[in-house]
């Protein structure tokens, strides 16, 4: 970061050369791999036959379905706490907003197990009404329906609408707002005409990543969803992994990266050209405590919301982990809890002294390294690649539709090309962070770049017209908006990183197992202890990623005294 | 500055890649379910002056599609892990180099299904369906004694199974079904199931702990389709001592599949000698021994002794249900998408 940012109205030249390091990246990372392995499997005569166009227009029709309803709703749930976190003070935010966060890395088998103990046949909400109603059977049907889908996409993806709404919310200009209230707007007509166009971009790429992550979804179809829906990740795996037929997992995932491609290119179409700049105050002058008593009733609605909708189905989990089924299971009937830290003890043992037994300490700090070698790499390809994103152009369209595309790229295909193209490099574990890094990138770029492009260019010119050095014009006009921008991108990937599974795209070297990893291994066993184990180490996930997310948010401060 | 990152990472994982040289290494690719005691594993090593290394990749379809596209230049010297569903599209694509190990003579034939000898017996478990003992002692519910007592009104939506397609269990009961049945009587068997309100998931781990009532999850259904060995597993891994497992498997005739995987050396191993070695060594006492107790499978090998709690409570079918390798190989996908209109359509 010791060069002088490169002219503002640089050639396009300029902004290949910022992309390059990123764009090497993807080539070598992501298309590299992808086309030999498609190159290997496709098989034209497959476009022959007419099952197989039924077949993918059928997983493609319902994929597109539940993914344009689950990203509708989660903006539905994400706009209203975006605004809640972004104007309101409260009690507990910090922590609220690190606790949004959690979902986005817990393991699917983990989600399901806590939605089912909440929500399932035999969970406490269906037990509680057929006790008072007298029922004798479940009322409520979650598993297997598609509104498990939708919640559950809503509960994983939500924390990225708050967080790309709420850090461009925070820095709206507010004299704006005020402006139009004077000239006798309401609040409706302020959010219709002010806020929300001048929230486009933020909410253009939160559309467009939420849209992507419910596309290519895959563990929430299958654990939750159960066998009657199948969108194209879960057919390709069907097709690739247990029926061995690569050609027609090829050709889904040729359909579900074309669909891709089109969603970015309509994405870098409909962003705005002008950028409305931000405010350049501190979060603060934006936000306070709830005053009358309307926002009070938004705030108690909001925080309802977020213990149903968040907080229960999560502490379902921690619950469980200390919680154990009286003996006796001999006795049917009512179902009695003990308290125990017997699973947490036993994590430390290694009773059958296995091979691949792995300290809960060392699959954490395995999870904590491959996470920190994530951000740091993520970040610094990423940054220069938002940059130069930031600005106009043909060569900036296209880039930035190929920025998006892993996110829509089938990790089981992918999986296969890696060990194609790598083949015994395939087995270093090197290879986990830059797996995790090439899925964090996007999520990246599209928290940098709108911040980025934000930036009111007056201000820069304004510095330098007062005699600043270009260094120090970026110093104090760029850096700081850049700063909180990167904190949030950080969270991203350090999420993305510690909640990624890695089998499905690595070889993985089993005496270096994360976080999840170790999760799956317990769960993969019957026995109680097994199901005990597995709950206490999601507790100490859960507690590594709200504690890493914490720490980062801690670093808001120093950037922003400076205004 | 960042533009010198990728050469750097580039070369680091060349670096990574290739390693330190002494002792040799020898790789062993597995599915994720692979697992052995490290005193074990350390005793071959220290006889052969060698290191093991291992690659989970994935379930048994999976870490069988990493083998077959990575063929010319095999990532690892020896493979554990394709079962008998899988067995011939390993042998047809051809990964595997033929080795009479002198231990094939003590493994009793039923189990050696390549007769050259490219993929060598190792282990053997029953896919059986498991009930909750104490739901079926409290109803007065007399065990079903067969498949087809499944459609009877008194297990009404008692049962739940995995989807054969995303399953390896799932697709093992499935197969059960067809030797029973035969194709298509099959099909009729799994309408009545069907219309007998089974429960389909897509997971083993779902089926057993979420909707199962004899673990731990307290789930629905008294009945799963699970492991011969998952009885002995309640046990040794009970929150508390238990006397007696909460949950036996059903093993009449032809009620149960049996899976048995096989161990191979990789065409183009640079090892083949340690590949050969460590062949033997999966078939000897000491690891066959210790197999049972760290993956719940049952050794081919008789002269291995079984742990005190599989002699106690893991059942083995007298007549489990067979099919012939080549039949699945030519019919699994046939077989499963069939299934899949049937049942879930």
């Amino acid at each position: 970061m010791a060069n002088p940012p490169p002219k503002r109205r640089a050639g396009e030249g300029a902004v290949s050369l910022l992309a390059l390091p990123a764009t090497l990246f993807l080539t070598v990372f992501f298309v590299l791999p992808l086309a030999r392995i498609l190159l290997y499997a496709l098989d034209g005569r497959l476009l022959l036959q007419a099952d197989t166009w039924g077949r993918v227009g059928r997983a493609l029709g319902f994929t597109v379905y539940q993914a344009a309803l689950s990203t509708l709703l989660t903006l539905v749930v994400g706009m209203p706490l975006a605004f809640l976190f972004a104007r309101y003070k409260f009690p507990g935010k910090t922590l609220w907003r690190a606790l949004l966060a959690i979902p986005f890395m817990l393991p699917t088998v983990v989600v399901a197990a806590g939605f089912n103990a909440f929500l399932g046949d035999r969970g406490w909400l269906n037990l509680t009404l057929m006790r008072w109603l007298g029922l004798g059977a479940p009322p409520v049907r979650f598993t297997g329906t598609l509104v498990a889908i939708l919640v559950a996409h809503i509960f994983y993806n939500t924390t990225l609408v708050v967080r790309l709404l709420a850090h461009a919310l925070e820095h709206l200009d507010p004299h704006l707002e005020q402006a139009a209230r004077v000239l006798g707007a309401d609040g409706g007509k302020v959010l219709r005409h002010i806020t929300l166009p001048l929230l486009r971009p933020s909410l253009l790429a939160a559309t467009a990543l939420v849209f992507l992550f419910d596309f290519t979804s895959f563990g929430v179809i299958l654990l939750l969803g159960g066998p009657t829906f199948a969108t194209l990740e879960v057919e390709i795996y069907i097709q690739g992994m247990h029926l061995l037929n690569l050609p027609l997992a090829a050709l889904l995932s040729v359909v579900q990266l074309l669909c891709t491609v089109a969603l970015s290119f309509l994405y870098s179409r409909f962003l705005p050209r002008i950028v409305t700049p931000f405010s350049l105050r501190p979060a603060e002058a934006n936000i306070r405590s709830p005053r009358r008593w309307g926002e009070k009733l938004f705030l108690a609605a909001m925080l309802v919301l977020l213990v149903a909708l968040f907080l229960v189905p999560m502490a379902s989990v921690p619950f469980r982990s200390v919680a154990r089924l009286e003996a006796a299971r001999g006795e049917r009937g009512e179902v009695r809890y003990g308290l125990t830290i017997d699973y947490y003890q036993e994590l430390f043992l290694n009773r059958r002294s296995s091979l691949f037994y792995v300290p809960p300490l060392a699959a954490a700090r395995n999870s904590l390294l491959y996470a920190l070698a994530t951000v740091l790499l993520s970040m610094a390809l990423g940054t220069p690649a938002a940059i130069a994103l930031a600005r106009r152009g043909q060569v900036v369209r296209t880039l930035d539709a190929l920025f998006m595309l892993p996110l829509g790229a089938s990790a089981v295909t992918l999986g296969l090309g890696f060990l194609m193209v790598f083949r015994r490099a395939v087995t270093s574990p090197w290879l986990v962070p830059l797996a995790h890094t090439l899925i964090a990138l996007p999520l990246v770029i599209r928290t940098l770049q709108p911040a980025l492009a934000s930036i009111p260019p007056r201000l820069r010119e304004a510095s330098r017209v007062l005699g600043a050095s270009p260094w120090r014009a970026w110093w104090t006009v760029e850096w700081p908006i850049l700063w909180r921008a990167s904190l949030a991108a950080a969270t991203f990937a350090f999420t993305v990183s510690l909640g990624e599974f890695g089998a499905t795209l690595l070889l993985a070297r089993p005496e270096y197992p994360t976080l999840p990893i170790a999760i799956y291994r317990f769960l993969s066993q019957p026995g109680g202890l097994n199901y005990g184990q597995a709950m206490a180490m999601t507790t100490i996930l859960m507690a590594f990623t709200s504690g890493g997310v914490l720490l980062i948010e801690r670093l808001r401060l120093p950037g922003s005294s400076q205004f | 500055m960042k533009r010198t990152l990728i050469p750097l990472l580039l070369g680091l994982l060349v670096l990574a890649a290739c390693g330190p040289r002494q002792p040799a290494t020898l790789t062993v690719m597995t599915h994720d379910s692979f697992a052995a005691s490290e005193e074990v594993i350390r005793a071959f090593e220290q006889e052969n002056n060698v290191k093991v290394t291992f690659l989970a990749s994935g379930d048994t379809g999976t870490a069988l599609n990493k083998a077959i596209l990575s063929k010319d230049a095999p990532l690892a010297d020896v493979f554990y892990g394709v079962d008998n569903t899988f067995l011939s599209r390993a042998l047809e694509a051809g990964i595997f180099e033929p080795y009479e190990s002198p231990l094939l003579k003590d493994i009793p034939q039923e189990f050696q299904l390549d007769p050259e000898s490219r993929a060598l017996p190792v282990d053997y478990g029953d896919v059986c369906i498991n009930y909750d003992k104490a739901y079926f002692a409290q109803h007065n519910l007399p065990l079903p004694q067969s498949l087809e007592d499944l459609t009877r009104p008194e297990y009404r939506g008692l049962l739940v199974v995995e989807n054969p397609a995303t399953s390896s269990p799932g697709l093992a009961f499935l197969l059960a079904t067809i030797a029973r049945f035969g194709d298509p009587g099959y099909l009729d068997f799994w309408r009545a199931l069907r219309e007998n309100g089974v429960v389909v998931v897509n997971d083993w781990e779902t089926a057993y702990y979420t909707n199962f009532s004899g673990s731990s999850g307290k789930g629905p259904q008294p009945m799963v389709v699970s492991y011969g060995s998952s009885p002995p597993a309640e046990v040794i891994f009970a929150e508390q001592p238990l006397e007696e497992a909460p949950t036996a498997s059903l093993v009449g005739p032809g009620m149960c599949f049996r899976q048995i995987e096989f161990v191979g050396v990789l065409k183009g191993t640079k090892h083949r000698d340690l590949a050969r070695k460590f062949v033997d060594f999966m078939l000897s006492v000491r690891f066959q021994e210790d197999m049972p107790l760290q993956m719940f499978v049952f050794p081919v090998n008789p002269n291995a002794k079984l742990p005190e709690a599989f002699v106690q409570y893991a059942q083995i079918p007298e007549q489990p249900a067979r099919l012939d390798p080549v039949l699945i190989a030519a019919n699994r996908e046939k077989w499963i998408q069939a299934w899949t209109e049937t049942v879930l359509r």
